[in-house]
C-alpha cells in the first residue's frame, strides 16, 4: 500500500430527500489498495460507491480523483468516468451487442482505438475472465456469472485506474458467485485499485487491505479485514457482525 | 352509387392531394418530433423544459386551433411559409410550389401537431430500455450523444415502432381538417365539392371518401401488426 490517495472523499454529503443518505463520510482509498464496503441494506454503501464516479451527484463535500476533484458535467466528467471502472449488480451489459462487442464498445467509441488492437486485447480479456468461447453471443445466452465476468472484462478493456464494485455478486445464484470472485481476487493481487461493496464476507477477509463498516449513511469504522472481524469496535458492527456470522 | 365510378377524377385527385400532405407531414413530424424528444430526454434543464413546453401545447391544443393560426397567425407574421417551397421538392410535391400558400400551411399545423405525439412515442421507446443500459454507457464514459446512439436509441426502436405507426395512422386521419383550408382539395374535401356543388347524395360520396382513407392507414395497419408479430417471436 502507498500513502498516495487515488481516491479522496472530504465531507461528503448526500440526501435523497429528506433522507440523509451520506452524511460526513471522509474516505481515502491509496493506489493499488483494495477497499470492501460492508454494512446493512440502506447504508449508503452503493450510494457512496457510485458517487465515486458521478452517477449520483452528491451535495456537498469534495471528491478528488487521481490529483482532480470530480468534474460536474459534461465531456470532462465522461473522461473521468472512462478512467474508472463500474461493476453493477445488474450487470448491466448491452442486451443488443455480442460479448466482444460490449467489451470493444468502450475503448473503440470513447476512446477512438483502432478496431483491430482493441479487438486483440477484447479477446484476451475475455480470455482471462474464462469466456473467450462465448464471445459472439448475445449477453441474455449467458449465465449470471459469466455476465458479470463480461462486465468485469468491459470495465478493465477501458484500461482503468480504478474498478468499482457495486454489489457484483448480490443477483447471483450461489454457485456463480465463487467464479465471479475469483476474477476479482486476482484482480486484486495484480494491484488494481478497487471500491468494492458486498455482502461476501470471505472475500473482505482474504481479498481486502481495509474493510469499511458504514450504517446510517454515516462511516463508523475502518480497519485491516483480520482485525475489524476479529475485534470490531463499535457495538453497530458488532451489532451487524453477530448477525451476519451467526449461520 | 354511380357516382363512384363517374367522378372518379375527383376522388382519386382528392385521394392523391391526401397522399401527399400525409407523406411530407409523416416525414416532418418524424423529424420534428425526434427533435422534441431528444430535447425531452436531455440532461440540460432548459432544453428539457423547451421539449415539456412543446409537446405540452401542441398536444394539448384543438387541431383545428392550430391550423386557424398556421393559416390567420402566419400570415399575421409576414410569412407564406415560402421556405417549404424547397428545390426539387416542389417539382414532385406541386402543391409545395403553388402561390396560394394554404397547402403549405396545412403541412405546418399537421407537422408541428403530429410531431408532439410522435416524441411521445420515441420518448416511451427509450424509456423502456432499462435504466442501466444508460447508466452502464455512462460508466465508460460515454457522452449523451454516444449513449443515445450507440446504446440507447438501437434498443429503443423496438418498442416504440408500434405506437409510431398509431401516431402516423391518427395524422392521416386528422389530416381530413385541412379541408378548412377550403382551397385545398384533399381527399374529405371531394364529400364537400360533390354534395353541395354538383348535388349528389352525400352517403355515396362518405363511402367513396372512406375507401379513400381505408386504402392508405388499412396496409400501415397491417404492417405494424406483422411488426408486433415477429417481435413477440424475437423476444423470446
Amino acid at each position: 500500500m502507498t500513502d498516495e490517495a487515488l481516491i479522496d472523499l472530504v465531507g461528503v454529503n448526500k440526501w435523497f430527500g429528506p433522507l440523509h443518505v451520506l452524511q460526513d463520510v471522509d474516505l481515502s482509498v491509496a493506489r493499488g489498495e483494495v477497499v470492501v464496503v460492508i454494512g446493512p441494506s440502506g447504508s449508503g454503501k452503493s450510494t457512496l460507491c457510485r458517487s465515486i464516479n458521478r452517477l449520483e451527484p452528491i451535495d456537498s463535500g469534495s471528491i478528488i480523483f487521481d490529483g482532480q476533484p470530480l468534474p460536474a458535467e459534461g465531456k470532462a466528467l465522461a473522461k473521468l468516468r472512462s478512467e474508472v471502472g463500474m461493476v453493477f449488480q445488474s450487470f448491466n451489459l448491452f442486451a443488443h451487442k455480442t460479448i466482444l462487442q460490449n467489451v470493444m464498445l468502450g475503448p473503440v467509441k470513447v476512446r477512438k482505438e483502432k478496431t483491430a488492437v482493441v479487438r486483440e486485447r477484447a479477446l484476451s480479456l475475455l480470455e482471462r475472465v474464462g469466456i473467450a468461447s462465448q464471445a459472439e453471443k448475445y449477453p441474455a445466452q449467458l449465465s449470471g456469472g459469466q455476465q458479470q465476468r463480461v462486465a468485469i472484462a468491459r470495465a478493465l478493456a477501458m484500461q482503468p485506474k480504478a474498478l468499482l464494485f457495486d454489489e457484483p455478486t448480490s443477483a447471483l445464484d450461489p454457485e456463480m458467485v465463487g467464479e465471479v470472485l475469483d476474477v476479482m481476487t486476482s484482480l486484486a493481487k495484480e494491484g488494481m485499485t478497487m471500491v468494492v461493496v458486498t455482502h461476501e464476507m470471505g472475500f473482505a477477509r482474504h481479498a481486502a487491505n481495509r474493510v469499511v463498516f458504514m450504517a446510517d449513511g454515516q462511516l463508523v469504522e475502518q480497519a485491516p479485514p483480520a482485525e475489524f472481524f476479529a475485534n470490531p469496535q463499535s457495538d453497530r458492527a458488532k451489532d451487524f457482525l453477530s448477525k451476519i456470522l451467526t449461520h | 352509387m354511380n357516382v363512384l365510378i363517374d367522378r372518379f377524377d375527383v376522388f382519386a385527385g382528392g385521394f392523391w392531394l391526401t397522399f401527399q400532405i400525409c407523406v411530407l407531414a409523416a416525414i416532418g413530424a418524424l423529424v420534428l418530433g425526434a427533435v422534441v424528444a431528444v430535447l425531452r430526454i436531455s440532461p440540460v434543464p432548459p432544453l428539457r423544459a423547451l421539449g415539456t413546453a412543446y409537446v405540452t401545447v401542441f398536444r394539448n391544443m384543438p387541431l383545428t386551433v392550430v391550423m386557424f393560426f398556421a393559416a390567420f397567425g402566419l400570415p399575421v407574421l409576414g410569412s407564406n411559409a415560402d421556405f417549404l417551397r424547397i428545390p426539387v421538392l416542389d417539382q414532385v410535391f406541386t402543391r409545395l410550389g403553388t402561390d396560394l400558400p394554404y397547402f403549405r400551411f396545412a403541412l405546418i399545423a399537421l407537422v408541428l401537431y403530429t410531431a408532439a405525439f410522435v416524441c411521445e412515442a420515441l420518448r416511451s421507446g427509450v424509456n423502456a430500455v432499462s435504466p442501466g443500459q444508460a447508466e452502464a454507457a455512462r460508466a465508460i464514459g460515454m457522452t449523451f450523444t454516444q449513449n443515445l446512439r450507440f446504446v440507447v436509441l438501437p434498443q429503443s426502436w423496438k418498442a416504440c415502432i408500434v405506437p409510431l405507426g398509431s401516431v402516423i395512422i391518427a395524422m392521416i386521419k386528422n389530416s381530413a381538417l385541412i379541408g378548412f383550408f377550403g382551397v385545398v382539395g384533399d381527399l374529405s374535401q371531394s364529400a364537400d365539392q360533390l354534395t353541395s356543388a354538383e348535388g349528389f347524395a352525400f352517403v355515396p360520396v362518405a363511402i367513396g371518401i372512406s375507401i379513400g382513407y381505408l386504402i392508405m392507414t388499412v396496409p400501415l395497419g397491417a404492417l405494424l401488426d406483422r411488426i408486433e408479430r415477429r417481435q413477440a417471436v424475437a423476444a423470446r
